[in-house]
């Protein structure tokens, strides 16, 4: 059916990834991958039937190598993106996952009223991490922290260098390795569990919002309406704007 | 009376060596050994010998509490015989209730002669957990508790030594629900080293490595963080198997009866705890250096590590969720909760199309006019 009013928005360009997070994201997302299935394979591996000599295999080896490589670029890309959280755009600022504000707090439940229960509601606009997923990516870095603690603290008893030589009290605060490999082992589900969640939800941002949430994790842009552009409350979670002007009734999704 | 069951001036180690028939071969073929077990380089052999010929025995109090005395079996079976003639026997005199030949007050009045006499010098050595339920009423020995004989033995002591898992851990006794309150001794003992021999027994040589460095030195060996000697403690059982190979090259038992088994495969996927369990096992062996478990085909149980019955099956690599049934390991709940997952999502996406339906045919008139109005 055709509507007899139709409000056609003018979109304005917004930078909203850089280019370093982007390399974050992509290279995080397939260490992920890595480390979740060479994580299962070692966990319990294939039933492999060989007549060569042991001697001549390396099939858990590599499996293993690939494990530690790929944490190794996990941790590093980790430690990376804590720095860009200092340095980086306003969308990338560590505020944007902490909920030290109450319109931190407000704009979560907002998120959890329209998004996720779809209450009847205005709709907001959340130009980088809305608060809700910030607050969860937040949760995802303490996983992060779990698994190097973890991972490391099991790498390091075996290690040469100091970097995983240094984790090596880790176990001793599970009181063991059999413990502390099966807390690694519990975490890397939320991870999975994530990832399902996570690329579900940004299509659905794409698909209900239309300002190119999945294309902006390649290109770096988002496309915002401009009426956005005279309402700053908009632009992060956590501007604490002292003078902030009456907020202009934005018109944005609903018309 | 009492100056008749302590000595008044100690032997020592290597005067006890020569009284009990050894030669001078059999003492240094001792040291060497020991010198090895507690990773010592073969200059610190002399050292050792010097140490053994020259200081008078330490003076030890062995105490048994909650436990099955597999920790003093394994020591008596340590391979070179003057470890259980000269170091357990010797040592023991004092005080253990298992093999010394005092009873009743004698005995008592032994202990209590030792501690006074000696404060400050003994070892006390521990076997066995502490029972803190019900007043400590489940172990109870000349009409004190556990952990009465215990607070008072440790007082004096210079060193304490916790020997098997049961005083390091505290072992299946201490496994839920732990009804006796089963406790490992550093959780009692306050302001005292307490070394951690763990394992279920721990190895004859290892015990008597501990004591050789005790004696050597004067002071107690490197620990870990977890209070175990780095010397035999540093090193997972699965780095020091001989079936590592298997393991590296991917080829596992897949039950025990299988051909894999025969060959000699690795046994991870059968449970083995070897990947987590730091032991000298690989190494040293036991009786006499003849086997190990998984030289005889069972993986390890990991029964040097703390709360290895609680932690994991015997012959899984998985480990149960506690409130989620014996079978549920973290995958069984990973699944679940990926297919709840899965579920609420699709449910989402159709609530989507029903409840945004106005929002997203907006977006799709816009676009299409949009579409309409440009050129092609």
């Amino acid at each position: 059916m055709k509507t007899n009013y139709l409000h056609v928005h003018r979109l304005r360009r917004v930078y909203v990834w850089e280019l370093p997070v982007r390399y974050y994201h992509w290279l995080n997302a397939l260490a992920i991958i890595a480390l979740i299935i060479t994580g299962f394979l070692i966990a319990s591996p294939l039933a492999l039937q060989s007549n060569q000599e042991a001697t001549n295999r390396f099939v858990m080896g590599w499996v293993r190598v690939i494990h530690f490589i790929a944490a190794y670029i996990f941790f590093f890309n980790f430690l990376f993106r804590i720095y860009w959280g200092f340095v980086g755009n306003k969308y990338a600022n560590w505020k944007q996952f902490i909920p030290t504000s109450k319109k931190f707090i407000k704009e979560m439940w907002t998120v959890f009223k329209i998004d996720i229960l779809m209450l009847r509601g205005k709709e907001h606009i959340s130009i980088g991490h809305n608060a809700m997923a910030g607050f969860i990516y937040f949760l995802t870095f303490w996983a992060f922290l779990i698994q190097c603690l973890t991972g490391f603290g099991l790498y390091a008893s075996t290690a040469t260098w100091w970097l995983p030589k240094m984790f090596s009290w880790v176990p001793a605060v599970f009181g063991g390795d059999i413990l502390t490999r099966q807390v690694h082992h519990w975490t890397m589900w939320f991870f999975i569990l994530f990832a399902v969640i996570h690329v579900y939800l940004v299509f659905y941002h794409d698909y209900v919002e239309g300002r190119g949430e999945m294309s902006s994790m390649g290109g770096g842009w988002k496309f915002i309406e401009e009426d956005v552009f005279h309402d700053e409350e908009f632009h992060t979670p956590n501007k604490h704007d002292a003078n902030k002007h009456k907020p202009k009734k934005t018109s944005s999704d609903e018309s | 009376m009492s100056n008749e069951l302590v000595p008044t001036k100690q032997p020592t180690y290597y005067e006890e060596v020569e009284r009990k028939g050894y030669s001078r071969r059999d003492f240094l073929q001792f040291v060497s050994m020991m010198t090895a077990f507690i990773g010592l380089e073969n200059s610190a052999i002399g050292q050792v010998a010097k140490a053994l010929e020259t200081k008078p025995r330490v003076p030890v109090i062995w105490l048994h509490f909650q436990e099955c005395t597999c920790c003093s079996e394994s020591f008596i079976r340590s391979s070179h015989p003057i470890v259980a003639d000269i170091l357990l026997d010797k040592i023991s005199l004092d005080y253990t209730e298992t093999l010394m030949a005092a009873s009743g007050f004698q005995a008592e009045e032994a202990m209590q002669n030792t501690m006074k006499k000696y404060k400050g010098e003994y070892i006390l050595c521990v076997e066995g957990s502490v029972p803190m339920g019900a007043d400590g009423v489940y172990c109870m020995i000349g009409g004190k508790t556990s952990l009465q004989i215990l607070e008072e033995a440790a007082e004096g002591a210079k060193a304490i030594i916790a020997w098997g898992s049961c005083a390091s851990n505290g072992c299946v006794q201490a496994a839920k629900p732990n009804p006796t309150g089963a406790t490992p001794i550093h959780k009692l003992v306050k302001g005292k080293p307490v070394i951690k021999v763990p394992g279920c027994p721990p190895i004859g040589e290892v015990m008597a490595g501990v004591i050789v460095h005790l004696v050597t030195f004067d002071r107690i060996p490197e620990l870990d963080g977890l209070g175990r000697p780095k010397a035999f403690y540093s090193k997972r059982v699965h780095d020091t198997c001989y079936r590592r190979p298997f393991y590296d090259a991917g080829l596992y038992v897949e039950s025990f009866d299988d051909a894999n088994a025969r060959k000699g495969y690795c046994l991870y996927k059968v449970g083995c705890k070897g990947p987590s369990t730091y032991n000298a096992c690989g190494v040293m062996k036991w009786n006499n250096g003849t086997s190990f478990p998984i030289q005889s085909g069972h993986g390890c149980i990991g029964c040097s590590e703390e709360n290895y019955w609680d932690n994991g099956r015997l012959y899984d690599r998985a480990s149960s969720f506690a409130g989620f049934g014996i079978e549920a390991n973290a995958d069984t709940f990973g699944k679940v909760a990926l297919g709840v997952t899965g579920a609420a999502l699709a449910g989402h996406a159709v609530m989507t199309n029903i409840k945004k339906k106005k929002l997203i045919r907006n977006l799709e008139d816009e676009g299409k006019q949009s579409e309409h109005e440009l050129k092609s």
